[in-house]
Protein backbone atom coordinates (compact mmCIF):
# COMPACT_ATOMS: atom_id res chain seq x y z
CA UNK A 1 0.00 0.00 0.00
CA UNK A 2 1.46 3.45 -0.89
CA UNK A 3 2.57 5.74 1.77
CA UNK A 4 2.30 8.99 -0.14
CA UNK A 5 -1.12 9.78 0.23
CA UNK A 6 -2.89 12.33 -1.92
CA UNK A 7 -5.28 13.03 0.52
CA UNK A 8 -4.24 14.91 4.25
CA UNK A 9 -6.76 15.45 7.41
CA UNK A 10 -7.65 19.38 7.71
CA UNK A 11 -9.00 19.12 10.78
CA UNK A 12 -8.54 16.98 13.56
CA UNK A 13 -11.82 15.92 14.03
CA UNK A 14 -13.01 11.88 14.38
CA UNK A 15 -12.91 8.98 17.00
CA UNK A 16 -10.19 6.78 18.45
CA UNK A 17 -8.37 4.86 15.50
CA UNK A 18 -9.29 1.78 14.62
CA UNK A 19 -7.54 -0.73 12.72
CA UNK A 20 -8.49 -1.85 9.57
CA UNK A 21 -6.33 -4.13 6.47
CA UNK A 22 -6.51 -3.49 2.69
CA UNK A 23 -5.01 -6.71 0.71
CA UNK A 24 -3.22 -7.94 3.89
CA UNK A 25 -1.60 -4.80 4.91
CA UNK A 26 -2.99 -3.07 8.09
CA UNK A 27 -3.09 0.32 8.75
CA UNK A 28 -5.27 2.93 11.31
CA UNK A 29 -8.09 5.51 10.59
CA UNK A 30 -10.00 7.36 12.75
CA UNK A 31 -13.77 6.21 13.27
CA UNK A 32 -16.61 7.21 11.74
CA UNK A 33 -15.29 7.55 8.11
CA UNK A 34 -16.75 5.77 4.71
CA UNK A 35 -14.12 2.38 3.71
CA UNK A 36 -13.26 4.96 0.72
CA UNK A 37 -12.62 7.61 2.51
CA UNK A 38 -10.26 5.99 4.75
CA UNK A 39 -8.87 4.03 1.83
CA UNK A 40 -7.98 7.28 -0.02
CA UNK A 41 -6.23 9.00 3.04
CA UNK A 42 -4.81 6.00 4.08
CA UNK A 43 -2.75 6.25 0.41
CA UNK A 44 -4.64 3.44 -1.60
CA UNK A 45 -5.19 5.21 -4.90
CA UNK A 46 -6.12 2.26 -7.13
CA UNK A 47 -9.62 0.68 -5.44
CA UNK A 48 -10.21 -2.31 -8.47
CA UNK A 49 -9.49 -2.80 -12.10
CA UNK A 50 -12.35 -3.04 -14.55
CA UNK A 51 -13.66 -5.79 -15.76
CA UNK A 52 -13.43 -5.11 -19.79
CA UNK A 53 -9.90 -3.35 -20.17
CA UNK A 54 -8.12 -3.93 -16.94
CA UNK A 55 -8.03 -0.52 -16.38
CA UNK A 56 -6.89 1.67 -12.65
CA UNK A 57 -10.11 2.54 -11.21
CA UNK A 58 -10.03 4.74 -7.57
CA UNK A 59 -13.97 6.40 -6.78
CA UNK A 60 -15.09 9.26 -8.57
CA UNK A 61 -18.63 10.40 -6.71
CA UNK A 62 -18.58 9.76 -3.44
CA UNK A 63 -22.36 9.07 -3.58
CA UNK A 64 -23.24 5.98 -4.48
CA UNK A 65 -23.88 6.52 -7.61
CA UNK A 66 -20.38 5.83 -9.82
CA UNK A 67 -19.89 2.15 -8.64
CA UNK A 68 -16.04 3.35 -9.38
CA UNK A 69 -15.35 2.45 -5.56
CA UNK A 70 -16.14 -1.46 -5.21
CA UNK A 71 -14.33 -3.53 -3.32
CA UNK A 72 -14.65 -6.76 -1.29
CA UNK A 73 -14.75 -6.06 2.68
CA UNK A 74 -14.81 -9.20 5.10
CA UNK A 75 -15.51 -11.73 2.28
CA UNK A 76 -18.22 -9.64 0.47
CA UNK A 77 -17.19 -8.81 -3.20
CA UNK A 78 -18.55 -5.36 -4.99
CA UNK A 79 -19.60 -3.28 -2.17
CA UNK A 80 -19.70 0.28 -2.33
CA UNK A 81 -17.25 1.49 -0.23
CA UNK A 82 -18.21 5.25 -0.18
CA UNK A 83 -21.50 4.45 1.53
CA UNK A 84 -20.20 1.76 3.91
CA UNK A 85 -18.50 3.14 7.59
CA UNK A 86 -15.32 1.76 8.45
CA UNK A 87 -15.18 -0.51 11.42
CA UNK A 88 -12.36 -2.12 13.31
CA UNK A 89 -10.81 -5.11 11.68
CA UNK A 90 -12.58 -4.93 8.84
CA UNK A 91 -10.46 -7.32 6.18
CA UNK A 92 -10.96 -5.05 2.79
CA UNK A 93 -9.41 -6.39 -0.42
CA UNK A 94 -9.25 -4.78 -4.31
CA UNK A 95 -11.20 -6.33 -7.15
CA UNK A 96 -9.67 -7.16 -10.05
CA UNK A 97 -11.61 -7.24 -13.14
CA UNK A 98 -15.03 -8.73 -12.84
CA UNK A 99 -15.81 -10.19 -9.74
CA UNK A 100 -14.58 -14.11 -8.90
CA UNK A 101 -17.94 -15.58 -9.20
CA UNK A 102 -18.25 -18.68 -6.56
CA UNK A 103 -21.55 -19.92 -8.80
CA UNK A 104 -23.94 -20.42 -5.92
CA UNK A 105 -27.14 -19.26 -6.36
CA UNK A 106 -27.23 -17.25 -3.25
CA UNK A 107 -24.25 -15.63 -4.00
CA UNK A 108 -25.26 -14.37 -7.79
CA UNK A 109 -25.46 -10.92 -8.01
CA UNK A 110 -28.56 -9.91 -10.04
CA UNK A 111 -28.35 -7.55 -12.56
CA UNK A 112 -30.06 -6.04 -15.22
CA UNK A 113 -29.57 -8.11 -18.38
CA UNK A 114 -32.77 -7.19 -20.98
CA UNK A 115 -31.44 -4.90 -23.68
CA UNK B 1 -42.94 -11.22 1.43
CA UNK B 2 -43.82 -9.17 4.63
CA UNK B 3 -45.27 -5.75 3.74
CA UNK B 4 -45.39 -3.52 6.61
CA UNK B 5 -48.41 -0.50 6.14
CA UNK B 6 -47.72 3.09 6.68
CA UNK B 7 -49.00 6.50 5.29
CA UNK B 8 -46.49 7.57 3.68
CA UNK B 9 -42.55 6.54 2.72
CA UNK B 10 -40.23 9.63 1.97
CA UNK B 11 -36.92 8.30 -0.15
CA UNK B 12 -34.18 10.53 0.42
CA UNK B 13 -33.31 12.38 3.76
CA UNK B 14 -31.87 15.43 2.00
CA UNK B 15 -33.68 18.97 2.42
CA UNK B 16 -36.21 18.13 0.24
CA UNK B 17 -37.24 15.12 1.96
CA UNK B 18 -36.15 15.95 5.62
CA UNK B 19 -38.72 18.73 5.25
CA UNK B 20 -41.59 17.17 2.95
CA UNK B 21 -41.07 13.79 5.93
CA UNK B 22 -41.12 16.79 9.15
CA UNK B 23 -44.51 18.33 7.22
CA UNK B 24 -46.26 15.14 6.41
CA UNK B 25 -45.57 14.16 10.35
CA UNK B 26 -46.46 17.66 11.59
CA UNK B 27 -50.17 16.11 9.91
CA UNK B 28 -50.61 13.71 11.60
CA UNK B 29 -49.51 10.70 8.94
CA UNK B 30 -47.37 8.12 10.13
CA UNK B 31 -44.04 8.39 7.71
CA UNK B 32 -40.91 6.02 7.49
CA UNK B 33 -37.60 8.27 5.87
CA UNK B 34 -35.68 5.63 3.87
CA UNK B 35 -31.72 7.02 2.88
CA UNK B 36 -28.61 5.50 2.01
CA UNK B 37 -26.53 7.32 4.43
CA UNK B 38 -25.73 6.90 7.87
CA UNK B 39 -27.45 9.95 9.50
CA UNK B 40 -29.48 12.81 7.55
CA UNK B 41 -28.25 15.95 5.69
CA UNK B 42 -28.07 14.21 1.55
CA UNK B 43 -25.40 14.93 0.02
CA UNK B 44 -25.64 18.70 0.22
CA UNK B 45 -25.68 18.74 4.30
CA UNK B 46 -23.59 15.24 4.13
CA UNK B 47 -22.64 14.77 8.34
CA UNK B 48 -24.32 18.10 9.26
CA UNK B 49 -25.56 15.91 12.55
CA UNK B 50 -21.97 15.28 13.72
CA UNK B 51 -19.91 17.89 12.32
CA UNK B 52 -18.35 19.96 14.64
CA UNK B 53 -18.81 23.40 14.72
CA UNK B 54 -15.02 24.13 13.14
CA UNK B 55 -15.60 22.30 10.37
CA UNK B 56 -19.17 23.73 9.96
CA UNK B 57 -17.77 27.30 10.27
CA UNK B 58 -14.80 25.80 7.72
CA UNK B 59 -17.73 24.66 5.41
CA UNK B 60 -19.65 28.33 5.72
CA UNK B 61 -22.91 29.53 6.47
CA UNK B 62 -24.80 27.86 3.74
CA UNK B 63 -23.71 24.15 4.89
CA UNK B 64 -24.15 24.99 8.75
CA UNK B 65 -27.84 26.18 7.97
CA UNK B 66 -28.88 22.70 7.46
CA UNK B 67 -28.42 22.08 10.79
CA UNK B 68 -31.83 23.38 11.78
CA UNK B 69 -33.25 21.45 9.26
CA UNK B 70 -31.59 18.11 10.36
CA UNK B 71 -32.88 19.22 14.46
CA UNK B 72 -36.37 19.35 12.59
CA UNK B 73 -36.87 15.88 11.57
CA UNK B 74 -35.30 14.38 14.62
CA UNK B 75 -37.89 16.01 16.89
CA UNK B 76 -40.65 14.84 14.54
CA UNK B 77 -42.63 11.51 14.86
CA UNK B 78 -40.77 10.59 11.70
CA UNK B 79 -39.09 7.04 11.21
CA UNK B 80 -35.82 7.15 10.11
CA UNK B 81 -34.23 4.09 8.29
CA UNK B 82 -30.82 4.36 8.17
CA UNK B 83 -28.28 2.73 5.80
CA UNK B 84 -31.39 1.94 3.74
CA UNK B 85 -31.25 1.02 0.26
CA UNK B 86 -34.53 1.68 -1.77
CA UNK B 87 -33.97 -1.06 -4.58
CA UNK B 88 -37.40 -0.99 -5.98
CA UNK B 89 -40.27 1.39 -5.45
CA UNK B 90 -43.91 -0.15 -7.70
CA UNK B 91 -46.50 2.17 -9.06
CA UNK B 92 -48.70 0.06 -6.45
CA UNK B 93 -46.67 1.94 -3.81
CA UNK B 94 -44.79 -1.30 -2.67
CA UNK B 95 -41.32 -0.02 -1.24
CA UNK B 96 -38.30 -2.71 -1.15
CA UNK B 97 -35.25 -2.06 0.21
CA UNK B 98 -32.28 -3.37 1.56
CA UNK B 99 -31.21 -3.00 4.93
CA UNK B 100 -28.13 -5.13 6.95
CA UNK B 101 -28.23 -7.40 4.05
CA UNK B 102 -31.87 -8.23 4.25
CA UNK B 103 -35.05 -6.90 2.34
CA UNK B 104 -37.53 -5.57 3.84
CA UNK B 105 -40.80 -4.16 2.61
CA UNK B 106 -43.34 -1.19 2.80
CA UNK B 107 -47.11 -1.05 1.37
CA UNK B 108 -47.30 3.29 1.55
CA UNK B 109 -50.49 4.47 0.78
CA UNK B 110 -48.10 7.42 -0.81
CA UNK B 111 -44.74 8.45 -1.98
CA UNK B 112 -42.46 10.93 -1.89
CA UNK B 113 -39.32 10.43 -3.57
CA UNK B 114 -36.87 13.12 -2.72
CA UNK B 115 -33.67 11.35 -4.34
CA UNK B 116 -31.85 14.68 -5.47
CA UNK B 117 -29.41 15.22 -8.00
CA UNK B 118 -25.98 13.84 -8.74
CA UNK B 119 -22.88 15.31 -10.42
CA UNK B 120 -23.19 15.53 -14.77
CA UNK B 121 -20.89 13.18 -16.38
CA UNK B 122 -18.05 15.28 -17.42
CA UNK B 123 -16.62 13.00 -20.43
CA UNK B 124 -13.20 13.89 -21.42
CA UNK B 125 -10.10 11.63 -22.62
CA UNK B 126 -8.63 10.64 -18.96
CA UNK B 127 -11.88 11.54 -16.65
CA UNK B 128 -11.83 7.60 -15.39
CA UNK B 129 -7.93 7.56 -14.00
CA UNK B 130 -7.54 7.00 -10.46
CA UNK B 131 -7.01 10.84 -9.16
CA UNK B 132 -10.29 12.47 -11.25
CA UNK B 133 -13.25 13.17 -9.05
CA UNK B 134 -16.14 14.96 -9.14
CA UNK B 135 -15.79 18.60 -7.28
CA UNK B 136 -19.03 17.02 -5.00
CA UNK B 137 -17.10 13.67 -4.31
CA UNK B 138 -14.12 16.11 -2.89
CA UNK B 139 -16.74 18.45 -0.62
CA UNK B 140 -18.10 14.70 0.55
CA UNK B 141 -14.79 13.99 1.98
CA UNK B 142 -14.16 17.32 3.69
CA UNK B 143 -17.94 17.34 4.94
CA UNK B 144 -17.94 13.90 6.32
CA UNK B 145 -13.64 13.20 6.92
CA UNK B 146 -12.40 16.22 7.06
CA UNK B 147 -10.00 15.43 4.17
CA UNK B 148 -8.49 17.25 1.54
CA UNK B 149 -6.15 16.61 -1.05
CA UNK B 150 -2.51 17.24 -0.85
CA UNK B 151 0.02 17.65 -3.99
CA UNK B 152 -1.08 19.76 -6.76
CA UNK B 153 -5.06 19.69 -7.09
CA UNK B 154 -6.48 21.64 -10.04
CA UNK B 155 -10.34 22.11 -10.22
CA UNK B 156 -11.40 22.30 -13.92
CA UNK B 157 -15.39 23.13 -15.15
CA UNK B 158 -17.98 25.62 -14.22
CA UNK B 159 -20.41 26.36 -11.81
CA UNK B 160 -21.20 27.56 -8.29
CA UNK B 161 -20.11 24.25 -6.70
CA UNK B 162 -16.52 24.44 -8.36
CA UNK B 163 -16.20 28.02 -6.60
CA UNK B 164 -17.42 27.08 -3.12
CA UNK B 165 -15.30 24.15 -3.18
CA UNK B 166 -12.11 26.23 -4.16
CA UNK B 167 -13.18 29.29 -0.90
CA UNK B 168 -13.74 26.11 1.13
CA UNK B 169 -10.14 24.73 0.25
CA UNK B 170 -8.44 28.23 0.30
CA UNK B 171 -10.48 28.68 3.92
CA UNK B 172 -9.10 24.78 4.75
CA UNK B 173 -5.62 25.73 3.90
CA UNK B 174 -5.24 23.69 1.06
CA UNK B 175 -3.49 25.30 -1.82
CA UNK B 176 -4.99 25.09 -5.35
CA UNK B 177 -2.68 24.92 -8.23
CA UNK B 178 -5.02 26.13 -10.92
CA UNK B 179 -8.92 26.77 -11.43
CA UNK B 180 -9.12 25.93 -14.98
CA UNK B 181 -13.29 28.04 -16.13
CA UNK B 182 -14.74 26.35 -19.23
CA UNK B 183 -17.21 29.18 -18.93
CA UNK B 184 -16.33 32.10 -21.76
CA UNK B 185 -17.30 35.37 -22.15
CA UNK B 186 -20.41 34.37 -24.40
CA UNK B 187 -21.69 32.68 -21.57
CA UNK B 188 -21.72 36.19 -19.60
CA UNK B 189 -23.64 37.71 -22.71
CA UNK B 190 -25.89 35.00 -22.85
CA UNK B 191 -26.48 35.09 -18.60
CA UNK B 192 -26.75 39.03 -19.26
CA UNK B 193 -30.74 38.69 -20.44
CA UNK B 194 -31.59 37.09 -17.13
CA UNK B 195 -29.80 39.66 -15.05
CA UNK B 196 -32.67 41.57 -13.81
CA UNK B 197 -34.49 38.83 -12.39
CA UNK B 198 -31.06 37.60 -10.45
CA UNK B 199 -30.31 40.50 -9.50
CA UNK B 200 -33.70 40.78 -7.69
CA UNK B 201 -32.26 36.91 -5.87
CA UNK B 202 -29.15 39.85 -5.24
CA UNK B 203 -28.40 37.38 -1.53
CA UNK B 204 -27.51 34.39 -3.83
CA UNK B 205 -25.81 36.28 -6.61
CA UNK B 206 -23.86 38.42 -4.16
CA UNK B 207 -22.82 34.86 -2.57
CA UNK B 208 -21.49 33.63 -5.82
CA UNK B 209 -19.56 37.24 -6.72
CA UNK B 210 -17.97 36.99 -2.81
CA UNK B 211 -16.75 33.47 -3.65
CA UNK B 212 -14.90 34.36 -6.91
CA UNK B 213 -13.18 37.88 -5.01
CA UNK B 214 -12.37 35.02 -2.48
CA UNK B 215 -10.98 32.55 -4.83
CA UNK B 216 -8.95 35.41 -6.61
CA UNK B 217 -7.42 36.91 -3.41
CA UNK B 218 -6.64 33.47 -2.17
CA UNK B 219 -4.18 34.21 -5.69
CA UNK B 220 -5.46 31.15 -7.60
CA UNK B 221 -4.30 31.30 -11.06
CA UNK B 222 -7.34 31.27 -12.52
CA UNK B 223 -7.89 29.82 -16.40
CA UNK B 224 -11.60 31.33 -18.21
CA UNK B 225 -13.15 29.63 -21.64
CA UNK B 226 -10.90 26.40 -20.93
CA UNK B 227 -11.24 24.01 -24.45
CA UNK B 228 -10.37 20.23 -24.61
CA UNK B 229 -9.74 19.00 -21.49
CA UNK B 230 -7.74 16.37 -21.01
CA UNK B 231 -6.63 14.37 -17.99
CA UNK B 232 -2.86 12.84 -18.91
CA UNK B 233 -1.60 10.29 -16.76
CA UNK B 234 -0.75 5.97 -16.34
CA UNK B 235 -2.96 4.42 -13.84
CA UNK B 236 -2.89 8.04 -11.95
CA UNK B 237 -3.88 11.42 -12.76
CA UNK B 238 -0.99 13.51 -14.02
CA UNK B 239 -1.73 16.39 -15.10
CA UNK B 240 -4.61 18.32 -16.73
CA UNK B 241 -4.00 19.53 -20.54
CA UNK B 242 -6.44 22.20 -22.32
CA UNK B 243 -6.26 25.25 -24.48
CA UNK B 244 -7.03 28.52 -23.83
CA UNK B 245 -7.33 31.25 -26.97
CA UNK B 246 -5.48 28.89 -29.03
CA UNK B 247 -2.62 28.03 -26.42
CA UNK B 248 -2.38 24.56 -24.95
CA UNK B 249 -1.53 24.30 -21.47
CA UNK B 250 -0.77 21.23 -19.15
CA UNK B 251 -0.68 22.02 -15.84
CA UNK B 252 0.98 19.07 -13.51
CA UNK B 253 -2.19 17.77 -10.61
CA UNK B 254 -2.68 14.44 -9.30
CA UNK B 255 -5.95 15.39 -8.13
CA UNK B 256 -8.16 16.46 -10.68
CA UNK B 257 -11.50 18.22 -9.42
CA UNK B 258 -14.07 18.38 -12.14
CA UNK B 259 -17.61 19.86 -12.63
CA UNK B 260 -20.07 20.94 -14.96
CA UNK B 261 -23.46 21.34 -12.83
CA UNK B 262 -25.75 18.68 -11.39
CA UNK B 263 -28.46 16.52 -12.73
CA UNK B 264 -31.41 14.87 -11.68
CA UNK B 265 -31.62 11.71 -9.90
CA UNK B 266 -34.45 10.13 -12.21
CA UNK B 267 -33.51 6.44 -11.69
CA UNK B 268 -37.02 6.03 -9.47
CA UNK B 269 -39.14 8.30 -11.62
CA UNK B 270 -37.61 6.48 -14.79
CA UNK B 271 -38.58 3.24 -13.36
CA UNK B 272 -42.01 3.96 -12.20
CA UNK B 273 -42.45 4.86 -16.04
CA UNK B 274 -43.65 8.59 -15.09
CA UNK B 275 -43.61 11.08 -17.78
CA UNK B 276 -39.89 13.01 -18.27
CA UNK B 277 -39.18 15.80 -20.55
CA UNK B 278 -35.59 17.34 -21.86
CA UNK B 279 -35.29 20.73 -19.89
CA UNK B 280 -33.50 22.63 -22.67
CA UNK B 281 -32.26 25.17 -20.32
CA UNK B 282 -30.76 22.59 -17.88
CA UNK B 283 -29.94 20.24 -20.28
CA UNK B 284 -31.56 16.88 -19.10
CA UNK B 285 -34.10 14.97 -18.26
CA UNK B 286 -37.00 15.98 -15.93
CA UNK B 287 -40.11 14.32 -14.81
CA UNK B 288 -43.57 16.07 -15.47
CA UNK B 289 -45.49 17.41 -12.55
CA UNK B 290 -48.33 19.17 -11.08
CA UNK B 291 -47.50 22.54 -8.84
CA UNK B 292 -47.62 20.00 -5.90
CA UNK B 293 -44.49 17.85 -7.21
CA UNK B 294 -47.18 14.62 -8.09
CA UNK B 295 -46.10 12.45 -10.99
CA UNK B 296 -48.84 11.10 -13.76
CA UNK B 297 -48.54 7.72 -10.77
CA UNK B 298 -51.23 8.19 -8.56
CA UNK B 299 -50.44 8.52 -5.05
CA UNK B 300 -46.31 9.49 -5.82
CA UNK B 301 -44.70 12.48 -6.02
CA UNK B 302 -41.23 14.21 -6.46
CA UNK B 303 -39.61 16.87 -4.71
CA UNK B 304 -36.81 19.19 -4.84
CA UNK B 305 -33.62 18.71 -6.98
CA UNK B 306 -34.96 15.02 -8.61
CA UNK B 307 -38.18 17.31 -10.15
CA UNK B 308 -35.55 19.63 -11.65
CA UNK B 309 -32.27 21.52 -10.54
CA UNK B 310 -33.16 24.69 -7.65
CA UNK B 311 -30.72 24.20 -5.00
CA UNK B 312 -31.09 22.90 -1.45
CA UNK B 313 -33.26 25.94 -0.04
CA UNK B 314 -35.98 25.98 -2.91
CA UNK B 315 -35.39 21.27 -2.31
CA UNK B 316 -36.88 21.77 1.36
CA UNK B 317 -39.87 24.53 0.35
CA UNK B 318 -40.39 21.99 -2.01
CA UNK B 319 -41.02 19.00 -0.03
CA UNK B 320 -42.91 20.86 2.20
CA UNK B 321 -45.71 21.64 -1.01
CA UNK B 322 -44.97 18.15 -1.92
CA UNK B 323 -46.23 16.91 1.94
CA UNK B 324 -49.04 19.28 1.85
CA UNK B 325 -50.06 17.80 -1.77
CA UNK B 326 -50.17 14.43 -0.54
CA UNK B 327 -51.94 15.71 2.91
CA UNK B 328 -54.62 16.43 0.76
CA UNK B 329 -54.55 13.71 -1.20
CA UNK B 330 -55.04 11.14 1.84
CA UNK B 331 -57.60 13.32 3.27
CA UNK B 332 -55.62 14.86 5.64
CA UNK B 333 -56.09 18.45 4.90
CA UNK B 334 -58.98 20.09 2.66
CA UNK B 335 -58.27 22.61 -0.58
CA UNK B 336 -58.53 25.15 1.66
CA UNK B 337 -56.10 24.01 4.38
CA UNK B 338 -53.69 22.82 1.44
CA UNK B 339 -53.36 25.95 -0.22
CA UNK B 340 -53.22 28.31 2.49
CA UNK B 341 -50.47 26.57 4.39
CA UNK B 342 -48.77 26.69 0.90
CA UNK B 343 -49.15 30.19 -0.36
CA UNK B 344 -46.20 31.72 1.79
CA UNK B 345 -44.28 28.42 1.22
CA UNK B 346 -44.60 29.08 -2.95
CA UNK B 347 -43.69 32.81 -2.44
CA UNK B 348 -40.64 32.65 -1.31
CA UNK B 349 -40.10 29.33 -3.47
CA UNK B 350 -40.61 31.58 -6.39
CA UNK B 351 -38.00 34.16 -5.04
CA UNK B 352 -35.41 31.09 -4.53
CA UNK B 353 -35.96 29.99 -8.09
CA UNK B 354 -35.77 33.44 -9.51
CA UNK B 355 -31.76 33.41 -9.97
CA UNK B 356 -32.00 29.79 -11.63
CA UNK B 357 -32.57 31.06 -15.73
CA UNK B 358 -29.27 33.67 -14.41
CA UNK B 359 -27.31 29.98 -13.10
CA UNK B 360 -28.46 28.08 -15.86
CA UNK B 361 -26.94 30.50 -18.77
CA UNK B 362 -24.16 31.37 -17.40
CA UNK B 363 -22.88 28.12 -16.27
CA UNK B 364 -24.45 25.85 -19.57
CA UNK B 365 -21.67 23.32 -20.13
CA UNK B 366 -20.17 23.47 -22.94
CA UNK B 367 -20.99 20.84 -25.76
CA UNK B 368 -17.21 19.25 -26.19
CA UNK B 369 -17.46 18.67 -22.30
CA UNK B 370 -21.26 16.59 -23.00
CA UNK B 371 -20.95 15.21 -26.13
CA UNK B 372 -16.86 14.02 -26.96
CA UNK B 373 -15.97 14.89 -30.36
CA UNK B 374 -13.22 12.37 -30.17
CA UNK B 375 -14.17 8.85 -30.48
CA UNK B 376 -11.46 7.30 -27.94
CA UNK B 377 -13.27 9.35 -24.99
CA UNK B 378 -14.70 6.58 -22.68
CA UNK B 379 -18.39 7.61 -22.04
CA UNK B 380 -19.72 4.25 -19.98
CA UNK B 381 -17.43 3.87 -17.37
CA UNK B 382 -19.04 0.50 -16.65
CA UNK B 383 -18.47 -1.37 -19.59
CA UNK B 384 -15.88 0.93 -21.36
CA UNK B 385 -17.96 2.32 -24.07
CA UNK B 386 -16.52 5.06 -25.87
CA UNK B 387 -18.39 8.10 -28.11
CA UNK B 388 -16.74 6.43 -31.13
CA UNK B 389 -18.55 3.13 -30.50
CA UNK B 390 -21.69 4.68 -29.96
CA UNK B 391 -21.63 6.58 -33.45
CA UNK B 392 -21.03 3.57 -35.04
CA UNK B 393 -23.90 1.99 -32.94
CA UNK B 394 -25.99 4.80 -34.68
CA UNK B 395 -24.75 4.16 -38.03
CA UNK B 396 -25.40 0.39 -37.81
CA UNK B 397 -28.98 1.09 -37.19
CA UNK B 398 -29.21 1.88 -33.45
CA UNK B 399 -32.07 4.39 -32.65
CA UNK B 400 -31.77 5.09 -28.89
CA UNK B 401 -30.37 4.39 -25.29
CA UNK B 402 -31.90 0.98 -24.86
CA UNK B 403 -30.49 -0.14 -28.40
CA UNK B 404 -27.27 0.50 -27.57
CA UNK B 405 -27.73 -1.41 -24.69
CA UNK B 406 -27.69 -4.76 -27.05
CA UNK B 407 -25.40 -2.87 -29.86
CA UNK B 408 -22.59 -2.86 -26.84
CA UNK B 409 -23.29 -3.10 -23.03
CA UNK B 410 -23.42 0.59 -22.94
CA UNK B 411 -25.52 1.24 -19.61
CA UNK B 412 -25.46 -2.30 -18.38
CA UNK B 413 -22.67 -1.99 -15.79
CA UNK B 414 -23.18 -1.51 -11.79
CA UNK B 415 -24.15 1.92 -12.12
CA UNK B 416 -27.16 1.26 -14.57
CA UNK B 417 -26.33 3.94 -17.02
CA UNK B 418 -26.18 6.54 -14.22
CA UNK B 419 -23.12 7.79 -15.42
CA UNK B 420 -23.42 7.74 -19.45
CA UNK B 421 -27.33 8.03 -19.63
CA UNK B 422 -27.18 11.83 -20.36
CA UNK B 423 -23.94 11.35 -22.78
CA UNK B 424 -25.67 8.58 -24.60
CA UNK B 425 -28.84 10.46 -25.27
CA UNK B 426 -27.61 13.96 -26.63
CA UNK B 427 -24.84 11.80 -28.39
CA UNK B 428 -27.30 9.56 -29.79
CA UNK B 429 -29.67 13.01 -30.77
CA UNK B 430 -27.14 14.80 -32.58
CA UNK B 431 -25.84 11.66 -34.28
CA UNK B 432 -29.57 11.75 -35.81
CA UNK B 433 -30.37 15.07 -35.67
CA UNK B 434 -32.96 14.43 -33.41
CA UNK B 435 -33.69 16.23 -29.96
CA UNK B 436 -33.10 14.67 -27.14
CA UNK B 437 -36.90 14.12 -26.16
CA UNK B 438 -37.55 12.04 -29.55
CA UNK B 439 -34.34 10.13 -28.62
CA UNK B 440 -35.35 8.76 -24.78
CA UNK B 441 -33.88 7.76 -22.12
CA UNK B 442 -32.47 4.15 -21.22
CA UNK B 443 -35.69 1.94 -20.22
CA UNK B 444 -34.33 1.95 -15.90
CA UNK B 445 -36.02 -1.71 -14.80
CA UNK B 446 -35.59 -2.94 -10.94
CA UNK B 447 -33.66 -3.45 -8.99
CA UNK B 448 -32.62 0.28 -9.05
CA UNK B 449 -29.65 -0.91 -6.48
CA UNK B 450 -27.45 -4.39 -6.62
CA UNK B 451 -29.17 -6.80 -4.75
CA UNK B 452 -27.71 -10.48 -4.47
CA UNK B 453 -30.39 -13.64 -4.76
CA UNK B 454 -29.55 -14.54 -1.08
CA UNK B 455 -30.67 -10.98 -0.11
CA UNK B 456 -33.82 -10.89 -2.23
CA UNK B 457 -34.72 -14.41 -1.13
CA UNK B 458 -34.56 -12.79 3.14
CA UNK B 459 -37.21 -10.85 2.44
Amino acid sequence: MPTDSLFRRVDAEGGRLITLTFNDQAFQVPSGLTVAAALLLAGVRQFRTSPVGGEARAPYCMMGVCFECLVEIDGVPSRQSCLIEAADGMRIRSQQGARELPFTAAEAVVMEVQP
Amino acid sequence: MNLEPVDVVVIGAGPAGMAGARTLADLGLSVVLLDEQAAVGGQIYRGIASASATRRTLLGPDYAAGAHLAESVKGATVRHETGASVWQVTRERQVHYLKDGRVRSFAAKAVLLATGAMERPFPIPGWTLPGVMTAGAAQILLKTAGIGPQGPVVLAGCGPLLYLLGWQYLRAGIPIAALVDTSRREDYWRARGHLLAALRAWPYLRKGVSLLRALRKGEVPHYTGAEQLQVDGEGQAQALSFVVDGQSHRLPANTVLLHQGVVPNIQFTQALRAQHRWDDAQLCFVPETDQWGALDVPFISVAGDGAGIGGAQAAALQGQLAALGLARTLGQLTPAQRDAQATPLRAELERNLRIRPFLDALYRPREENRIPARDDVTICRCEEVTAGDVRRFVELGCSGPNQAKSFGRCGMGPCQGRMCGLTVTEIIAKSRGLTPDEVGYYRIRPPIKPITLGELASG
